[in-house]
């Protein structure tokens, strides 16, 4: 194990803000995909369900 | 009743066994199976990037040289690799479709360009927050960082294509003429560490060579590099099933998954 304490990890031995801002980044644009993708797919639903005059529920 | 206007496109169950594989061409039998197969990828990608991050953090060892700011290699090296491999296969997909009329390729090539997108930026991103601390700097205009940048706007540009034709068919040929042109970037991304005097190094993965790495760090690096690939695979099958759903509205079959409000 490469690391002694908590803060010894977060420090990166001294490059925190390269390693981090690197992993980080990654973790927020995969959120933003995935709530691209959900948003995306529920307009995608209710164009439907206008276009078809099917129930729309609670989203009237 | 518009889908089976096009051979591809019409009822599964007529097709011949001859062609039976092609019956996967056609977004009516691929959108329940896409549905199904997304989450196994899914979970795949998540199980891939818990071990690779352990392995990366916590059992590769610090680098002799580069200290702790090596470990960017975990991100950086499979996010290249993605974008590279991911508009192969978009322009694949899009050239299939340009070549056999197939509705369902055009989709799919849509359906990859965002995730590449995605994994040229953050390539490009890391290896930004990795070059400050070992280059000195944070850019610079060398081969391998100018053809990947390159590729950024490749898939960009495929995409702005795209959404400015309103006729999907339409915008898909003109999409694939942009994509097949751009694969010549890709060697060239691959290449330009050998055939151009780049501050980039030289590949640290190579299948002629043994590799330069410890161990650890290789399996890392795999890992990250298959939990990626899972990654995209998965969003690639949900984004497709939202592209089919919005390209296929009038088709009659779709009735079946429209899906009460929640």
């Amino acid at each position: 194990m490469t690391w002694g304490s908590l803060n010894d990890f977060l420090a990166m031995g001294g490059y925190a803000l390269y390693v981090w801002g690197s992993y980080g980044m990654t973790a927020l644009l995969v959120v933003i995909e995935l709530m691209a993708l959900r948003t995306r797919r529920h307009r995608a639903m209710n164009e439907l369900r206008r276009a078809r005059g099917a129930p729309d529920g609670s989203m009237r | 009743m518009l889908n089976s206007i096009h051979p591809l496109g019409g009822d599964p169950a007529n097709a011949g066994a001859r062609s039976s594989w092609f019956k996967y061409a056609s977004p009516q039998t691929f959108y329940p199976l896409a549905g199904s197969l997304a989450p196994w990828f899914a979970w795949a990608a998540a199980i891939l990037m818990l071990g690779g991050l352990y392995v990366g953090f916590f059992v590769a060892p610090t680098d002799q040289q580069q200290g702790e700011s090596y470990r960017i290699i975990f991100i950086h090296v499979p996010a290249a690799w993605m974008s590279m491999f991911l508009y192969v296969v978009m322009a694949c997909w899009a050239g299939i479709g340009l070549a056999f009329n197939t509705r369902l390729s055009g989709m799919m090539a849509s359906a990859i360009a965002p995730t590449g997108a995605l994994f040229t930026f953050l390539a490009l991103w890391t290896g930004s927050l990795w070059g400050k601390p070992t280059w000195g700097t944070w850019w610079v205009w060398d081969a391998r960082l100018t053809s990947e940048l390159i590729l950024l706007f490749l898939y960009f540009g495929f995409m702005a294509l795209q959404a400015a034709i309103d006729d999907p068919r339409r915008a898909d040929r003109a999409g694939a003429v942009l994509a097949l042109v751009g694969v010549v970037n890709v060697p060239i991304i691959y290449f330009s560490v050998q055939w151009w005097n780049t501050l980039h190094q030289g590949a640290s993965v190579s299948l002629i060579r043994a590799p330069t790495m410890a161990a650890t760090m290789l399996t890392g690096m795999l890992l990250m590099a298959l939990a990626f690939w899972m990654y995209s695979i998965a969003v690639t099958l949900l984004r497709v099933r939202s592209v089919i759903l919005e390209r296929e509205r009038r088709a009659d079959w779709i009735g079946q998954y429209v899906e009460r409000a929640a």
